[in-house]
């Protein structure tokens, strides 16, 4: 198949048939943010952390398509604005104490924090209420720190396909919940990719916290972005 | 007409500290108090949050000394996961050593030359604005450099250690999370002059000779300022040695009769009491076998060294020895000596570095270790200002359902309050105008013991302080802001 060419704030690009803006991005070592979108699951476009403009319209990179020709504003100022304040609404609207968290230095809302250089957010904390659920065994799920990114919902399942975790009620008020059940005969492979899938701390593999010290964590060794920007792939 | 004058220091770092002296119609002094508005907060806020969070957690309660909370807390899930005293792998433990001790060096250096030194070569009435660190480098630079740099070589050892110089992570239930790679051993061992352990050892054996020689120019002052008799509480070594880090509890009273000893302090609600007063916050607490009136203790470097048989480094030991002979052996009750006994502990917190750095199980690769789990646990550990105790109880889904501390600062209660008390009736009572020089003592007094309040952190500029008279109905008299 042919490629397809495109630019990203003027750099000449090449990607292929069927590749989303993200991807095609990413192949041509152009970092656009992402959080609600994981590579392997089907995006949904849900947390717009990846809004880029063509011809002047906004669109998720996650889930457009790459179309012939198409001129993508990646780092426009006010593009890079917007990503900021969505990252300090996500921090408003949940309880994010990065320095108790022990998803700290592995976490991708922080990382992006730290990448658009987050000082103070411009909206105020709304320290909402919300629960704890450490009953299975092997898991817990800390609603404090959920940003509603579905990762979750979407890539984990038992054997038999049911899903392990699931959104209930609508708009700012979804929360997620896990299926009491199958939470309880998680396998630990699952349990390490339940809290690997998470970007933040909400799903949490019992018992091994803060197991990493302080400068051999994730972000630590790379700051977010870094990977494709270099070059490398992730 | 009576007056009352309230010394009320700007909120910092723990809560804020206010003192409160009455006076009637002659300015006679008629009651003196010292309080703390302390956060409490911390017991409720951990409740719910899984135990492994709870050292990196708590940690939060101090800026100046967080490590002796986040191991406090460590030594608690230690005993929750099945792996109390005496489990942990050699690794893990002397790498706590290494971590606790580096923040001892820091922390007594920070309170030494910084908050206390200033009082001393520059005098009590010193004008505040030259009465501080600063104003020590302009007297003595080479001093002033000094106490900075031992107080970088400790936060360089937490850092090796616990990953931050403040608030890291490294203890984790049950063991630690690094070793010391052969590189960082070697940067504290051998490296560069002066940053390097030899060093530190020689400057804080020269911090000991300063204040000897400053006590021998001053006897009567540092001897009589704030004595009083009391009981002493801290850990021990089983074998009756300073340990700050692990021991088991000793107190004795203030003839150095034994009131408690060789206690294991997973059993510490049946020795130790806490009784609250209507007008503190904080609660005071008590040797239970004493009673509420006469079972207050005072806790941190004199009460230490009034405890301890001995202090297992030779040249603390040979310290040790001539700061015993001044009261022949007996307990040590005068408050200024603290200063003196933290000195000690600093010589002592180096060459216990420096014998943990030769060490080789701090390369071991075993850093966790882990048991059967229990539903509660308790972890004490010496910190800086004195004993630090860390209470916690879980459910079966690992979440914390208790939390119970007992902070060093509210160990001292009592004896802040008598220190507050002796400088109110012998500097302030019946004086014809209270000076700047005279608060500043109710100040002195309180940082021989705790650095924490705000009122210790005259370190850099100007110390907060805002001073009303106020007389019987309550107008201001007279208003003092510096
Ligand atoms: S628990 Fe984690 S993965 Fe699931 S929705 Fe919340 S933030 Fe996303
Ligand atoms: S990453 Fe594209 S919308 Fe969330």
């Amino acid at each position: 198949m042919n490629d397809i060419r495109f630019t990203i704030d003027g750099k000449e690009c090449l990607g292929k048939p069927g590749q989303t803006i993200v991807e095609a991005a990413k192949a041509n070592g152009v970092y656009i943010p992402v959080l609600c979108h994981f590579e392997g699951l089907k995006p949904v476009g849900s947390c717009r952390i990846c809004t880029v403009r063509v011809g002047g319209r906004f669109m998720a990179a996650c889930t457009q398509p790459l179309i012939e020709g198409m001129a993508v504003e990646n780092t426009a100022p006010d593009l890079e604005d917007m990503r900021k304040s969505l990252i300090e609404m996500l921090f408003v609207e949940g309880n994010h104490l990065c320095p108790s968290c022990e998803k700290s230095g592995n976490c991708e809302l922080q990382a992006l924090a730290y990448r658009y250089q987050l000082m103070a957010p411009r909206f105020p904390y709304l320290w909402p209420r919300r629960d704890i659920d450490a009953s299975a065994p092997l898991l817990m799920l800390d609603g404090n720190r959920c940003i509603q990114c579905l990762r979750c919902v979407r890539a984990c399942r038992a054997k038999d396909g049911r899903k392990v975790f699931a959104a209930v009620d609508r708009s700012h008020r979804v929360k997620i919940e896990v299926d009491k059940k199958l939470a309880a005969h998680l396998s630990e492979d699952q349990a390490r990719r339940a809290m690997d899938i998470c970007p933040v701390g909400a799903i949490l593999r019992k018992e091994t916290g803060f197991a990493v010290p302080i400068g051999r964590r994730k972000f630590d060794r790379a700051p977010i972005g870094s990977d494709v920007e270099k070059g490398t792939g992730r | 007409m009576g007056r009352k004058i309230t010394i009320e220091p700007v909120t910092r770092v723990e809560g804020h500290g206010k003192v409160t002296i009455r006076l009637d119609d002659a300015g006679k002094v008629t009651q003196s108090r010292f309080h703390v508005v302390e956060f409490r907060g911390f017991e409720r806020f951990v409740q719910g949050r899984p135990y492994w969070e709870a050292p990196v957690l708590v940690q939060r309660l101090c800026g100046i000394c967080p490590v002796s909370h986040h191991l406090a807390a460590a030594k608690a899930m230690d005993v929750i996961v099945g792996a109390g005293p005496g489990k942990l792998t050699a690794t893990a433990e002397k790498m706590r050593r290494l971590m606790h001790y580096g923040q001892m060096l820091q922390s007594h250096a920070l309170h030494f030359f910084y908050l206390s030194s200033p009082d001393f070569l520059l005098g009590m009435d010193a004008d505040p604005a030259v009465r501080n660190i600063i104003g020590v480098a302009a007297l003595n630079k080479d001093l002033a450099v000094q106490g900075v740099l031992l107080r970088k070589f400790g936060q360089e050892i937490i850092l090796a250690t616990a990953g931050k110089k403040i608030h890291g992570t490294g203890a984790v239930p049950g063991g630690i999370n690094k070793n010391l790679s052969p590189e960082e051993r070697d940067r504290f061992l051998k490296g560069a002059a002066p940053l390097n352990i030899d060093q530190m050892i020689e400057w804080s054996r020269a911090a000991v000779e300063l204040f000897k020689d400053y006590h021998r120019k001053n006897k009567d002052m540092v001897d009589g300022f704030a004595e009083f008799p009391s009981n002493h509480l801290s850990l021990v070594r089983k074998d009756g040695a300073l340990d700050f880090y692990h021991g088991v509890l000793r107190a004795v009273d203030a003839e150095g009769r034994k009131v408690l000893d060789d206690v294991d302090y997973q059993n510490y609600l049946e020795v130790i009491g806490e009784e609250t007063r209507s007008w503190s916050y904080m609660k005071f607490p008590y040797l239970r076998s004493l009673g509420k009136t006469d079972g207050w203790y005072r806790v941190g470097p004199l009460a230490r060294l009034n405890t301890c048989d001995y202090i297992p480094s030779p040249l603390a030991q040979k310290e040790f020895e001539v700061y015993k002979a001044y009261t022949d052996g007996k307990p040590n009750n005068m408050s200024l000596h603290t200063h003196w006994a933290r000195l000690i502990e600093l010589l002592h917190s180096a060459e216990v570095i420096k014998e943990l750095l030769l060490d080789k199980d701090l390369q071991g690769a075993k850093l966790v270790k882990k048991g059967k789990k229990v539903a509660e646990g308790v972890g004490l550990i010496e910190a800086p200002r004195g004993t630090l105790f860390h209470h916690y109880r879980i459910n079966d889904d690992d979440q914390i359902t208790m939390a119970n501390l007992i902070v060093s600062t509210t160990n001292n209660n009592e004896p802040m309050n008598r220190a507050v008390h002796w400088v109110a009736m012998n500097a302030l009572s019946e004086k014809p105008e209270i000076t700047e020089g005279m608060l500043n003592r109710v100040e002195v007094a309180i940082r021989a013991y705790d650095p924490c309040l705000s009122c210790a952190t005259h370190a850099v500029g100007r110390m907060p302080l805002e001073v009303t008279l106020v007389d019987a109905r309550g107008n201001v008299l007279q208003r003092k802001v510096r």
